[in-house]
């Protein structure tokens, strides 16, 4: 840090400092829908600013590799994010961001790697570069696997339900202990490449081995859980090459992946360690369609729930994973325009965890043109049941369970749900009799004021589309 | 622990302080175009890759840069894009403001 910089280099670090203020300026523009897509623009600008920057970096000698690498993978990037190439659907979101971590993790392990590979031969590795190349490369690589399996569960290649077996968490941190120990190994000794191809090896089981046991509620914090490691790991990398911009924006990226998996496990009501270590979601043995004291669900017509719904004043719809699985969200919009030209008033009520990652609803129901000031938070929202005449449950479940508030028994007790109980009445869409996700048990579905209509979601909401217009 | 160490450190800690108070005004309503945009920020390991990607440090060190040049510039691209797509999709609605 002493004497003054070349031109070169005062050049790259000004670009970068330029870069920074506008990613932060970019994520700041997220705070409302107008601003966000401008904000986002500042955010590219503040990317293209950085690819600038680098390429009169002084240690880049050739460009064939350089530009090569750069439009293949703007090729690939513009097929994946482009619809009119390959057309993702909303639902299968949150697989694809997971499959896009895994790239860049790709290329953040690939980097530290080539830099140990270097540095180590070279035999000029201090410890604390050793250290920063550790990290990088111990989050890089639990990254890559972690985001792949995450990416075969939600696309259902892999069971969704969650894998365990006997001292299963004693392993897990038996292993993160001994890859750590490997890491303080290597900056000791940061010739024995033995050590670090070890620890590579124990970082990309690790990643494989923390998701297995995650089942699919409790996706939405894996998913930001693996975009905070991510985050550090360029962090890491900043530390090790002595790079700024790196550490910055990894430090945002974490920051806002951290933020997100804290949220997500504040709206279950369960600690950062119980989803990680908690196994939830674990199949319990339940009677369907009937609980302990002989009550059972009350199938309705869609007639009479065209009838229903074309008559109230007030309905909150709360969709859940199911309308996504279904793709209804299409078919929902068209019954709930019907309805408005009926007079009746309609809201949505978005659980923070409903679907598998946060905010999976609203980009739903966005896809499906449903304004977004028709969207209601659970604490703006919960307030209107008592003056809702139909709460309209389509696809689902744990998020409007009461036992979350009533029983201290059931694994998701403290919960916050969305009050749909106090409705004057609630109309339950759902596939079959079977307990949710979570395999617990829902008493809502047998209060008195409670009618099923069972059956896939969209066939059942096209249904009351034709119902709604007879009548 | 080298002053440019601390100074890294200052500039980590900083950073992250930053994101995180701007993050946690990120309302629920955008809270996947977040994941996403930060998915996309992420890719700023490409910085790192272009350097080794274009380095004189063998074809071996080149190969590696590229194949990380390639999937950092997926990250990146990829995720800007599918972050504008989604943003687009939320609309006001039209019929009161009329």
């Amino acid at each position: 840090m002493t004497g003054s910089l070349p031109t070169r280099e005062l050049i790259i670090q000004a670009t970068y400092l330029v870069s920074s203020v506008f990613f932060i300026v970019g994520l700041r523009g997220l705070s409302s829908p107008e601003k966000a897509r401008t904000g986002m623009g500042y955010a590219a600008v503040g990317m293209l600013l950085a690819i600038a920057g680098t390429l009169i970096h002084a240690e880049i000698v050739s460009y064939t590799w350089v530009f090569g690498g750069l439009l293949i993978g703007s090729v690939i990037g513009i097929v994946i994010g482009r619809p009119l190439f390959i057309s993702v659907p909303m639902t299968a979101m949150p697989q694809w961001v997971a499959l896009s971590h895994a790239a860049g993790a790709v290329a953040a392990t690939l980097v530290g790697v080539n830099e140990y590979m270097i540095l180590s031969s070279a035999g000029t590795l201090p410890a604390g570069t050793m250290a920063a190349l550790g990290f990088e490369v111990l989050l890089g690589a639990l990254t890559v696997t972690g985001s792949v399996m995450a990416f075969g569960k939600l696309q259902e290649i892999l069971p969704g339900r969650p894998v365990t077996w006997p001292l299963q968490n004693v392993m897990n941190l038996a292993l993160l202990a001994g890859a750590l120990g490997l890491v303080a190994g290597l900056m000791l000794h940061p010739e024995h490449a033995i050590y670090f191809w070890v620890m590579l090896a124990i970082a990309a089981s690790l990643g494989v081995l923390m998701v297995l046991p995650i089942g699919g509620a409790d996706m939405p914090v894996v998913i930001s859980l693996l975009n905070a490691y991510a985050g550090l790991s360029a962090s890491a990398m900043g530390f090790a090459l002595d790079n700024n911009l790196l550490i910055i924006v990894g430090a945002l990226g974490g920051a806002s992946g951290l933020l997100l998996s804290i949220l997500m496990c504040k709206a279950m009501n369960r600690s950062f360690t119980n989803v990680i270590f908690g196994a939830f979601g674990s199949p319990v043995a339940a009677a369907a369609g009937k609980l302990a004291d002989g009550r059972e669900m009350r199938a309705l017509t869609p007639e009479d729930a065209a009838v229903r719904l074309a008559y109230a004043r007030l309905v909150v719809v709360v969709p859940g994973y199911g309308l996504a699985v279904a793709q209804a969200q299409h078919a929902l919009r068209e019954l709930t325009d019907l309805l408005e030209k009926r007079g009746v008033e309609v809201k949505y009520a978005i659980h923070p965890v409903a679907g598998r990652m946060p905010g999976h609803m609203n980009v739903l129901l966005a896809e499906a043109n449903v304004p977004y000031d028709q969207l209601f938070d659970m604490e703006e929202v919960n307030g209107e049941f008592p003056r809702t005449d139909v709460a309209l449950v389509i696809g689902a479940n744990d998020v409007v369970n009461p036992a979350a508030r009533t029983d201290p028994a059931s694994p998701i007790y403290g919960m916050p749900i969305l009050d749909v109980d106090k409705a004057r009445s609630v109309m339950v869409l759902k596939r079959g009799k079977g307990a949710g996700f979570a395999g617990i048990e829902n008493e809502l579905f047998f209060d008195p004021k409670t009618f099923m209509l069972f059956g896939d979601a969209k066939a059942s909401i096209s249904r009351l589309v034709t119902e709604v217009k007879a009548l | 622990m080298s002053l440019t160490t601390v100074l890294q450190l200052y500039v980590f800690v900083l950073a992250g302080f930053v994101g995180y108070q701007v993050i946690s005004r990120v309302p629920p309503l955008l809270h996947t175009p977040l994941m996403s945009a930060a998915n996309a920020l992420t890719g700023i390991s490409l910085v790192g890759s272009l350097v080794a990607a274009g380095s004189n440090h063998g074809t071996l060190s080149n190969v590696l840069g590229f194949i990380a040049v390639i999937c950092a510039t997926v990250n990146v691209v990829g995720g800007f894009l599918i972050t504008d797509r989604m943003l687009k999709m939320f609309k006001r609605d039209d019929r009161k403001s009329k």
